[in-house]
């Protein structure tokens, strides 16, 4: 009798359902490429540019007309001004031109050798212009009694003037200055330091008082669902809401804080709780686990609502006490999921840009790596260096990522 | 531990401890409203606590009178100032009564049910722990309560307040009901002079199609990382969680800067082209979770009988994961409706805000801080009335893709 084998190579069928599968997840596949693949991409790129907002714009050659002189009777003489400029600073244009239509009863007395003038046409080529170059092109011109008469404005004919710039973000001009500037100086270590306590504390923070808090609601009672409900509004609520609140609540001169505190005689001098040195990061740090224990209060609750009951009756009934029985058989049954959960939570409170931001914008010593990409790019306007640390960022992401990844993959069997 | 393992001395321990939590508990309530004066005493707690402990282990009072005799006397006790409360002396009569009155309930109803199964002397272990946890669990109810409150308390009450009030008093949250419609002032400005209406129902739009966007993209696709077989399906079912590790901001720059030069930013369709990829990756891998859990042997009798891939989805999966897709939209629409980060960064143009652009708008130092506060509010409550009718779908959605019971 032959042996049953599974056919090796794939058949028809297969092929086919492999073909829809890659249909229906296209959509998904191509956007996410365009939005997050591309950007990741340009980050790189933009890393090693010397570049800043301003040089987002491309350099274009621009040009304003005017008509000088006074004209009181026909056979008047005056100038015709064309001021040029570059636009940038930094990139030169090429091949830049003019054109313009004179009107008539304009006479052009001498033209410039760089312009040519056919059937009241002006033309002229101007070759290349470097960064931040100007100049007034001034030709002298006299007009005619028709053209007083007629007030005509030689701006109603708009002067064309075009060139070829290239965007500072795609010329051939690369360094490495963001990066040795980053890493010049303690700032940076400084920087890591701070996101490190940050994220540290706030994820084992966040844990911890997430499983307290499930502790406490693992039994039915009355109230229970409101209680739960309850628990979960700082992590539902808008961030700028409740971080907004904070700063307000924690206001070292019309806080309510501080209010009750000098009331009650516990300081004699208002705190600035955002606004101390050691003492913002750890409030910023409170606020992290205030907003997201809930995250791992429901997650930590809801695999204690699947373990079994009949095990607590068991050990109740060989007369473990209360702590035994957490220690003893909760524990081990939790401890797949906070470790998902700290992973998750180590990763996205390292990834946290905003809560920083609204509370302290990344000052009084709490400046995270990410505030320092928002810090560099749009505050100093550098946006490759800004580039720089998101490439950073990311460097650090992926090495949690691949510890992720070898870790979640026995817990959760993906 | 042995050592306190005796039912004279874990309870007055218990009612120190508890007497000592109240009293902080009911201070810090008492000032956020009134105002006044009212200072947690640490002698007086551990005076009370002790007694009440004592008296409670001692009486067994399960009795209604003794515990109705004993409510009495802290009453009396705090009224007379020395309870757990100091009770500064302007505070009106009726305020000293209402704290007195909160003290003595609050502390003697749950001491009486922390100690009920102890006896005075030796205790076992179980029944130790078992006062300790009871103990625990009520500061635990008292404490999460509390510190989520006092934010949503302080946020909705300032900004019912006028500048002045809130300069002369921080602490005095009394609501002037005498002052009428006048109450909500800075909600009428908001809305007449800030635009909130736009922004709201701005905000409203975006995050209703990011939500429809979102699921016509990640439905499919989850159905095929779930259910269909192709080469490269683990590494893409992996490669989405990535995806949900990339930091927003690293991404936001170089989009500020694409929009920039194509000229999408300050548009409408310029968010809506962002929006749905941020939460595709979720909706996705909570969605391929869910799949996953439901029997592939109904779908499978559906292409027996005929039906093409794609109406088997769609007559046998969607209906069946309703219950999913509704939790989804919700943590979809949750997201869209608190983004902030891209919102800042790409609309500058005040005809173009959503709501959490037009809350940042406020924090500025000529805009009173209860203007601030009412837009705070009214970003709040549409995602809080929503979420607290859909709460099961929203607890259940958020866990589906990753917990296996």
């Amino acid at each position: 009798m032959s042996d049953a084998l599974p056919p090796r190579k794939s058949g028809p069928l297969q092929k086919r359902e492999a073909r829809l599968a890659w249909g229906l997840l296209f959509p998904t596949i191509s956007s996410v490429a365009l939005v997050v693949i591309l950007p990741l991409m340009a980050i790189f790129w933009i890393s090693i540019k010397p570049i800043t907002l301003a040089d987002l714009r491309t350099a274009a050659p621009t040009v304003y007309e005017k008509l000088r002189g006074d004209f009181a009777t026909g056979g008047d003489e005056g100038t015709l001004e064309y001021r040029l400029k570059n636009s940038s600073r930094r990139q030169e244009v090429t091949e830049v031109k003019l054109a313009d239509t004179i009107p008539t009863g304009l006479h052009i007395l001498k033209l410039d050798e760089r312009c040519e003038l056919s059937d009241q046409k002006l033309t002229c080529e101007f070759g290349d212009w470097q960064a931040g170059y100007s100049e007034k092109l001034r030709i002298p011109v006299q007009v005619n009694q028709q053209f007083i008469d007629d007030e005509i404005n030689v701006r109603s004919s708009k002067a064309q003037i075009s060139g070829h710039g290239v965007s500072a973000l795609l010329n051939g001009e690369f360094t490495l200055t963001n990066f040795t500037k980053i890493f010049d100086g303690g700032e940076f270590w400084n920087v890591m330091g701070v996101t490190l306590f940050y994220t540290i504390f706030g994820t084992i923070g966040a844990l911890f008082v997430g499983l307290l808090a499930a502790l406490i609601l693992n039994k039915e009672f009355k109230g229970q669902g409101v209680l739960r409900g309850l628990f979960l509004f700082p992590y539902v609520a808008p961030v700028i809401a409740v971080a907004f609140t904070w700063v307000t609540l924690f206001d070292p001169f019309s806080g309510s804080a501080n209010a009750l505190l000098l009331q009650m005689d516990i300081v004699d001098t208002p705190i600035n709780f955002f606004g101390e040195k050691p003492l913002a990061l750890i409030m910023v740090t409170i606020f992290e686990i205030w907003r997201y224990f809930p995250m791992a209060f429901l997650f930590i609750l809801a695999r204690m609502q699947s373990i079994n009951a009949d095990m607590y009756e068991a050990a109740e009934m060989d007369g473990a006490s209360p702590f035994q029985q957490f220690w003893a058989l909760s524990m081990p049954q939790l401890l797949g999921i906070l470790s998902v959960l700290f992973l998750l939570r180590f990763i996205w409170t390292f990834n946290k840009f905003d809560d920083i931001f609204l509370l302290t914008g990344g000052n009084a010593g709490t400046r995270t790596l990410t505030v320092s990409v928002y810090e560099q790019a749009f505050a100093i306007s550098n946006i490759g260096a800004g580039a720089a640390v998101a490439v950073i960022i990311f460097a650090v992401l992926l090495l949690f990522s691949l510890f992720f990844f070898k870790f979640i993959s026995r817990e959760e069997g993906l | 531990m042995t050592r306190f393992r005796y039912g004279y001395i874990t309870a007055p321990i218990i009612g120190f401890l508890w007497a000592f939590t109240i009293a902080i508990l009911v201070a810090v309530i008492m000032s956020f409203i009134s105002g006044d004066l009212f200072k947690p005493s640490l002698t007086f707690s551990l005076v009370n606590g002790v007694f009440v402990g004592l008296t409670l282990l001692y009486l067994k009072a399960n009795k209604r009178l003794i515990l109705m005799g004993l409510t009495l006397l802290i009453f009396l006790i705090s009224y007379f100032g020395f309870g757990a409360v100091f009770i500064g002396e302007q505070v009106s009569i009726q305020n000293r009564m209402v704290t007195s009155l909160l003290i003595a309930l609050a502390i003697i109803l749950p001491i009486n049910i922390m100690l009920t199964d102890l006896n005075f002397g030796a205790l076992t272990r179980h029944d130790f722990e078992h006062a300790i946890i009871k103990f625990l669990t009520w500061f635990g109810y008292l404490f999460f309560t509390f510190i989520v409150v006092i934010p949503f308390y302080v946020m909705l009450m300032t900004s019912l307040k006028s500048q002045q009030a809130l300069l002369a008093n921080p602490l005095d949250f009394s609501i002037e009901f005498s002052k009428g419609w006048a109450l909500f002032r800075s909600y009428i400005e908001l809305f007449r002079d800030f635009n909130f209406g736009q922004y709201l129902s701005m905000s409203l739009m975006i995050s209703v199609l990011t939500v429809f966007i979102t699921l016509l993209f990640s439905v499919p696709g989850a159905y095929a990382i779930a259910r269909l077989r192709f080469k490269g399906r683990a590494a893409m079912s992996r490669s989405i969680l990535l995806i949900y590790m990339v930091p927003m901001i690293v991404l936001a720059l170089p989009i500020y800067i694409a929009f920039s030069t194509v000229g999408l930013r300050n548009s409408v369709v310029g968010i809506l082209l962002i929006y749905p990829v941020t939460t595709v990756p979720v909706a996705l891998y909570m969605l391929q979770g869910y799949f996953r859990g439901l029997p592939a042997e109904i779908e499978e009798a559906g292409l027996m009988d005929g039906l093409s891939r794609l109406a088997v989805i769609w007559k046998i999966t969607l209906p069946l994961s309703l219950p999913a897709l509704a939790s989804v939209s919700l943590y979809v629409f949750m997201i869209s409706w608190n983004e902030f980060l891209l919102a800042f960064m790409l609309l500058d143009d005040p005809s173009k805000f959503t709501l959490t652009r037009g809350v940042a708008m406020l924090n500025s130092s000529e805009i009173p801080r209860q203007h601030l506060m009412a837009g705070a509010v009214v970003a709040t409550i549409p995602i809080m009335i929503i979420f607290l009718g859909l709460e099961r779908f929203m607890t259940k959605g958020l866990t589906a893709g990753s917990v296996k019971g």
